[in-house]
């Protein structure tokens, strides 16, 4: 048998393996945990890797659980796409391959910080089951099996971040995620309903094809859109970032902000090849625009005022979204406009997926510095720290790269991302592009302030004895520092091999639809 | 909690095995009939909820052995993801082992394999994992309401290093 054939379900299949087998690997000791924890992410990595690479040199890839056609066939010969399948085109198995990235530099650094809690069999099941989530969610093309996968990420999370359950916070955060994960999860359920009961189909790319903009339409794409921007972030309903980022432990922080993109993700997939051909002329994309707008002004501000290390990047985590966001309402705004599009859409979009990637590479490697604090000195209060350049060099250069990505500096790739983003939203109208400088200018200002406070300044006694985080931690942070360092010096590289496809395949909504049907 | 009177602990008696009994039985036809692999594990695990009510949390938290309820969730759960993986050379989760409908009417087929193939031996999978995780629930809800009493403060030792 041809294994490359498999690697769709083997990339999510692996992890819900690795996540079922810890409780048995659990009984023979630590050491074997953790190398399962390690092998079973390296290996999603690497198969992830090569599902991207053949989605490259052969295109869109179809996957059936369980049977060998996607259609069941009648016997007039009327084929009905029935099954559950996964459709992988440039777009997913991009998005895969960044979960799979985040979750492997999250278990690597987990692995000693983590030490010395109870209960780590636990927290490894529930590490692969939301990675699990994380994958399926960008792999499947299934709307009812979207929803499977975002209950499992989302119940995952809620483990994950009230694991440190003698902290009343963390469990405090939890139950605040796990109400609005519930809302969005059940107005996600309502929706595919009504698309099942109108259309009799689950999925997606039949969904596609068949779908006009009636009323009831309207009110699924709003469901959609209201509970996907939930989950992604966007500034009404974010105040469940902030908390959560700050109190899970600091390895499923990283792959917490991947799932959220993930969630982001599921927001375009909607729009753009769900309802990409009814929704034009429509206020979609300037809900998009706005909600972008507000979560970039508001997320950066609140992030200024804050003492607090993790607090203050997850309000980081809010402006940020809204760039995406931003840059995809004006991709959306471009979609029927094939001129429009080739002038500033589809940069807009090029620019919103890349900083999705390398939103989540830095801002994965500030929650994992910001860990790796925490682990040397045991406060996230900022105005405690000082001075810890000089007992932590790894962890300063680390924080320093990851702060420069965010804060858009030449030439790190947060600046090539936010660059394509300003020249594009800027044919709009040029007010877009003022508020994202000025959110990039205060971005700037509170990284500066964290980095000034915690590293430099003099050295304060009580962190005479600190040591540098121990070399797991080092090495789970070094994951994100090289993609990031990699996006840095081969920008052009990565636009057009990673990012320009993936940003094809999200404006190719006949492409997502013949692959299915008519293959 | 405390034990209730006799009567009800000498119905729990006689009952509780009952309810297992039922339980397997709605598992091990999930396939065919109402029911299946998650209900049939519910009502498993009411055996434990019958104790539980009848006898008291003190005497039943001497009897049960976590450890065998943990094993039974792993061991479904292993179960279930074995037999998706076994059907790899033509898909995950591919039931290989189904009987079609001409070699069933043949009559070659009836024995030990269930002429659903994987999908009821996946039901017994999940019902062996969900009446080992809805017992734990079940256990740790009633530590959980008592938490002062079993649990001492301060056994997290990983936050001060």
């Amino acid at each position: 048998m041809n294994w490359s054939q498999h690697l769709p379900a083997l990339v999510v299949a692996f992890p819900l393996l690795g996540a079922f087998a810890t409780p048995l690997f659990s009984l023979g000791g630590k050491f074997l945990r953790n190398l399962l924890f390690v092998a079973v992410s390296l290996v999603t990595l690497i198969i992830a890797f090569l599902l991207w690479r053949n989605v490259l040199l052969h295109g869109t890839i179809l996957y059936v659980m369980g049977g060998e056609s996607i259609s069941l066939t009648l016997p007039s010969g009327f084929a009905f796409p029935v099954r559950i399948m996964f459709e992988i085109d440039a777009l997913s198995a991009f998005m895969g391959l960044t979960v799979a990235i985040a979750s492997f530099a999250g278990a690597l650094f987990s692995l000693q910080y983590m030490n010395g809690f109870s209960g780590l069999h636990r927290f490894v099941s529930l590490y692969f089951l939301l990675t699990v989530g994380a994958l399926g969610m960008s792999l499947t093309g299934d709307m009812f099996n979207f929803f499977v996968f975002i209950e499992i990420a989302s119940v995952a999370s809620f483990g994950l971040i009230a694991f440190w359950r003698d902290k009343p916070e963390a469990i405090e955060a939890s139950f605040k995620y796990m109400l609005l994960s519930q809302i969005s999860a059940m107005l996600i359920l309502i929706a595919v309903g009504s698309i099942y009961g109108k259309y009799n189909f689950l999925n997606m790319a039949a969904i596609a094809d068949a779908i006009q903009m009636t009323t009831v339409d309207k009110l699924i794409l709003a469901l959609l859109v209201s509970a996907l921007a939930m989950k992604c972030g966007a500034f009404p309903m974010s105040m469940w970032m902030p908390d959560s980022y700050a109190e899970s432990p600091s390895g499923v922080t990283c792959l917490l902000v991947t799932v959220s993109q993930v969630s982001l993700y599921g927001l375009i997939r909607v729009c753009f090849t769900l309802f990409g051909t009814v929704a034009q002329n429509s206020f979609i994309p300037w809900i998009f625009i706005v909600l972008g707008m507000m979560s970039m002004f508001f997320g950066v501000t609140m992030a200024v005022i804050q003492h607090e290390i993790k607090r203050l990047i997850g309000y980081h985590s809010i402006s940020q979204v809204g760039y995406m966001l931003l840059a995809f309402g004006v991709g959306l705004s471009a979609l029927h406009d094939p001129r429009a599009l080739a002038d500033y859409g589809f940069t807009a979009l090029k620019g919103g997926l890349f900083h999705m990637v390398n939103y989540s590479m830095y801002k994965g490697l500030l929650f994992l510095a910001a860990g790796a604090l925490y682990y040397a000195t045991g406060t996230r209060d900022l105005d405690r720290m000082g001075g810890l350049a000089r007992r932590m060099p790894y962890t300063t250069v680390l924080f320093l790269i990851a702060a420069a990505a965010i804060s858009g500096i030449p030439p790190f790739n947060g600046f090539v991302s936010k660059l394509l983003i300003y020249e594009s939203v800027f044919t709009v109208h040029p007010v877009l592009s003022a508020v994202a400088l000025v959110t990039s200018v205060l971005t700037l200002a509170s990284f500066v302030k964290i980095f000034q406070t915690a590293f430099l300044g003099p050295e304060k006694n009580q962190w005479k004895s600190v040591r540098e985080a121990p070399a797991g931690m080092v090495l789970g942070m070094m994951v994100f520092g090289f993609v990031i360092v990699g996006f840095t010096l081969f920008p052009s590289w990565t636009i057009s091999n990673l990012i320009e496809p993936a940003a094809k395949a999200l404006v190719d909504q006949a492409g997502y639809i013949g692959a299915v049907l008519h293959p | 909690m405390n034990p209730l009177s006799v009567v009800v602990r000498k119905g729990c008696d006689i009952f509780a095995w009952f309810m297992v009994v039922f339980g397997a039985n709605v598992i091990i036809h999930g396939d065919l009939t109402p029911g299946g692999g998650f209900q049939g594990g519910a009502i498993v695990a009411t055996f434990l909820t019958f104790l539980l009510v009848a006898y008291g949390g003190n005497r039943l938290l001497s009897w049960v052995n976590e450890r065998f309820y943990t094993s039974l969730v792993g061991f479904g759960l292993l179960l279930f993801i074995g037999l998706a993986f076994m059907g790899f050379p033509t898909s995950f989760f591919y039931n290989f082992v189904s009987v079609t409908h001409e070699a069933a009417m043949a009559g070659g087929a009836h024995g030990i394999i269930p002429p659903s193939g994987t999908i009821a031996l996946m039901d017994i999978a999940v019902g062996i994992e969900v009446a080992g995780g809805l017992s734990l629930i079940v256990i740790y809800m009633f530590k959980g309401i008592r938490l002062y009493e079993t649990s001492p403060v301060g056994t997290e030792c990983g936050h001060d290093r």
